[in-house]
């Protein structure tokens, strides 16, 4: 059975945070999660999280509705009814190309937009009715907050190092049991 | 902050290349007018000769004038940012009086009947006796002739007015302390404020008239946007690579990071407003399909083809898939490459926009005029700006944003 204490590092500016993060990661304890009122560009790698895969599921998303698009047009304006576009009667998707690319080029932002938002809020559970996590309402406000669940020894080096960078509170929210399995 | 290197010195390594540029240049510029010569057409007056000039200076002219209208966008939007480079963006600014000259140089030549770049410069255009009569060009000729030549007067002198004033304040406020120079960053603000609204109006007018009436059968109301859009994205390439060669030089310690990544989302976004707009004018004339407009692509569709599909995939892509990370715009080897390469591709689209009305069936493809006379124009304005650079500090004193600027970081 593992004890682990729940440590939140209250600051009032983001710059004192980051270096506080730099601090913690460097003497090898694991930051579970930061709250900021606005997003911090560029914190993810100093606090140890890994690189977003959302750009792919975009690609993805982006190279459907470009599919989905051309297949409509094409089945609408070339295969179900031959439409004369433009006063060209080639009847071909290829030699009418320039009037299908706004459209495509539409159909594409709106799968990858979609796509990500929803696969975003998916991911998060940020679902209708879903419960707030954020533990200390007050970083929606003003303040900035360092979420940690550390073993006593390392908490107590936590401790120093946040205090030492300038956090206003280093509150302790109880411990959390881990039940050891073997 | 490392004092010594707030003062620019014109290195004599680049100052001796940017003299080699220009003599380069003006040796395959005189060549260019003795070789460039048609004895089957008599009306081919060097034609490729002048219209290559053409080109050069209006796209370092477009360079200079697109970063009087980025440096008033910062004043106006009251942005901090950018400055930590506005010293670079007037420098920029600077050779626009050497590249209106210019300009202004090959209007008179042309009216004087030394070139043939618009034809409604020729005589007896619009006199019904004559053999040169031309019924369209005469049903203009209460828009060309006089009236252009007020206008072209009119914008040369405003843009060069306003951009030495704008270029003055933010010296002035050098001389004073921090509570007195505030008059003259508010004084910039109002004239950025004039400048803008001016801008919006001859921009497309001084394309429709300098560029749109070299095809004067022709019109398109999308040309003053499209070339618009092609001088801003030069004129962010231009100070990109400013920044970075200064960087590399030991100079500009103050510019963070986050200061070179906004400017290659500007190389970013720009690339797309320019493909927007060559896009959408290619495709409405397309798809209207209307004689009058379509007689400006069948030129280059028969004798540009391979140009102009050249300058839209290269000005596209490369900047497409290149810069559309975040990394890659905080990376100086992939700025450099890219911006390298679309500044040459932004010069080519000139070339397509100038010489098929010039020059017509007679192009034979790129060649060393091209070339040359483009050093030429490169050669003059690297000295110009970087000339420019010297005379005052790379940091403004006194703007009320500085503190902001220098710690931009995201």
């Amino acid at each position: 059975m593992i004890t682990k204490n729940i440590i939140h590092g209250i600051f009032s500016d983001e710059v004192p945070l980051i270096e506080a993060c730099k601090k913690l990661r460097s003497s090898g304890i694991r930051i579970n999660e930061v709250y900021t009122p606005f997003p911090l560009h560029g914190i993810d790698p100093i606090i140890g999280v890994p690189r977003t895969r959302l750009a792919i599921c975009a690609f993805i998303y982006g190279l459907t509705g470009l599919g989905l698009a051309t297949l409509m047009m094409w089945y609408m304006m070339i295969s179900d009814w031959n439409a004369d576009i433009g006063g060209k009667p080639n009847w071909s998707y290829y030699f009418n190309i320039p009037a299908f690319i706004p459209i495509s080029f539409e159909a594409t932002v709106f799968c990858a937009a979609h796509g990500m938002a929803l696969t975003y809020l998916l991911r998060c559970m940020l679902v209708p009715g879903a419960r707030p996590k954020n533990p200390d309402p007050r970083t929606t406000d003003d303040k900035f907050m360092i979420y940690l669940e550390l073993n006593e020894e390392q908490s107590k080096k936590a401790d120093e190092i946040l205090r030492s960078e300038g956090a206003e509170e280093v509150n302790y929210k109880g411990t959390l049991v881990i039940e050891a399995k073997y | 902050m490392n004092t010594d290197k707030l003062n620019f010195v014109f290195p004599s390594k680049t100052k001796i290349i940017s003299m080699i540029l220009m003599a380069v240049g003006l040796v395959s510029i005189v060549c260019m007018f003795v070789f460039d010569t048609n004895v089957e057409d008599h009306h081919y007056q060097h034609n490729r000769a002048w219209a290559n000039l053409f080109a050069g200076s209006f796209y370092f002219m477009g360079i200079a004038l697109a970063s009087v209208f980025f440096l008033a966008l910062q004043y106006a939007a009251e942005s901090g940012w950018s400055t930590t480079i506005k010293r670079l963006m007037e420098a920029v600014i600077s050779f626009l009086p050497y590249g209106l000259s210019c300009l202004l140089l090959i209007f008179i030549c042309g009216q004087i009947h030394l070139n043939t770049i618009y034809p409604w410069m020729a005589e007896g255009v619009s006199d019904i006796n004559s053999p040169n009569y031309d019924a369209v060009i005469a049903g203009k000729s209460g828009y060309f002739g006089v009236f252009w030549w007020v206008r072209t007067i009119l914008y040369m002198v405003a843009w060069v007015l306003f951009a030495w004033k704008l270029r003055k304040n933010s010296s002035d406020a050098d001389a004073l302390g921090i509570e007195e120079s505030k008059g003259f960053h508010w004084k910039n603000i109002k004239l950025s404020a004039y400048f803008l609204v001016l801008f919006a109006y001859t921009s497309s007018t001084a394309a429709w008239d300098w560029l749109m009436s070299i095809d004067t059968h022709w019109f398109s109301t999308m040309m003053g946007w499209y070339v618009f859009s092609g001088m801003w994205v030069s004129s962010m390439i231009t100070i990109t690579l400013l920044v970075v060669w200064l960087k590399k030089n030991g100079y500009l310690e103050f510019v963070t990071e986050s200061t070179v990544h906004d400017i290659g989302k500007w190389m970013f976004a720009i690339s797309f407003l320019w493909t927007y707009l060559y896009f959408s004018q290619f495709m409405l004339i397309w798809y209207a399909d209307i004689p009058e407009e379509v007689v400006y692509y069948k030129t280059r569709w028969e004798s540009y083809k391979a140009l102009m599909w050249a300058v839209f995939f290269v000005n596209f892509l490369f900047p497409m898939v290149l810069l559309m990370s975040r990394d890659s715009k905080r990376n100086f080897y992939f700025l450099v490459f890219v911006g390298t390469i679309i500044f040459i591709g932004h010069y080519l689209d000139m070339i397509m926009i100038v010489m098929p009305g010039t020059v017509g069936h007679n192009w034979t493809g790129l060649s060393w005029m091209e070339i040359g006379n483009f050093l030429f124009f490169l050669g003059i304005f690297i000295y110009v700006v970087l000339t420019n650079l010297a005379k005052r500090p790379l940091l403004v004193k006194n703007h009320p944003f500085l503190s902001e600027s220098l710690h931009h970081s995201y």
